[in-house]
């Protein structure tokens, strides 16, 4: 099993993964490299991680998911490299009899990953600047203006 | 080595760097040794001093040993991979 991928995901893929005649509601989360108002001219955003230790932490995280919704089947899958804005870097797919279970499975896989899955973003942006992007979301070095 | 250190006291690391903090130290792992016993807080020590570009980074950094987050307070043992997080940016 492995979590981490270099190329575009595939929500059909991962939905297929977790489909079953028993589960009645499927919820999608995905993450999107963005380029909104706070951002300064974000391009794209070069994914990295310490690979090994996401392989295993995904599989912890699974497990505490599978643990709360032992009903749930989850899929998830990150992506590494460098992800041009408007196209997805996470996705994960929770598939459970009911709709409740569902959301608050994926909404806890998305929660945990921003928690423990040791994966660092740096922004490229239109200027040619390059900045590492800290867990709030903001750059690590933002210029004194803002 | 200090004449004094006792070799069969001594542990050697294999650190990793990850992102910010292995542009910061210029490379993206090291061998570390020191005498046990020791925590992960002793292993981010040593680093600081021994390699001058790891003075940035910060003194209680996020880390991990063997795949799993730990503690600066955590023992390691010979052979350990000792890792140096930055604040987690996933998703």
């Amino acid at each position: 099993m492995t979590y981490l991928t270099r190329d575009a995901l595939s929500v059909d893929q991962l939905v297929a993964q977790v489909a079953a005649s028993t589960l009645g509601g499927t919820c999608v989360f995905l993450g999107t490299v963005r380029n909104g108002p706070d951002e300064d001219g974000v391009t794209a955003i070069e994914y990295s991680a310490y690979e090994e230790m996401v392989e295993a932490e995904f599989g912890r995280l699974v497990a505490d998911a599978r643990d709360r919704w032992p009903e749930a089947r989850i899929a998830v899958r990150h992506r590494l490299g460098t992800i041009p804005v408007g196209e997805a870097s996470i996705a994960i797919v929770a598939a459970a009899p009911h709709r409740a279970q569902a959301f608050e499975a994926c909404r806890y896989v998305i929660e945990g990953v921003k928690q423990r899955i040791p994966v660092w973003k740096k922004e490229l942006r239109v200027d040619g600047s390059e900045v590492w992007v800290d867990p709030a979301g903001r750059p690590t070095a933002k210029p004194s203006h803002v | 080595m200090p004449a004094t250190v006792d070799t069969a006291t001594l542990a050697t690391v294999r650190v990793r760097f990850f992102a910010r903090y292995a542009e910061l130290v210029g490379r993206s792992e090291a061998a570390v040794s020191l005498p046990l016993p020791a925590t992960v807080g002793d292993v981010v020590r040593r680093v600081r001093e021994d390699f001058p570009g790891a003075r940035a980074l910060p003194a209680r950094p996020l880390a991990a040993v063997n795949l799993k987050q730990a503690k600066l307070e955590a023992r390691v043992q010979d052979g350990d991979e000792v890792a140096l997080l930055p604040p987690i940016a996933g998703g």
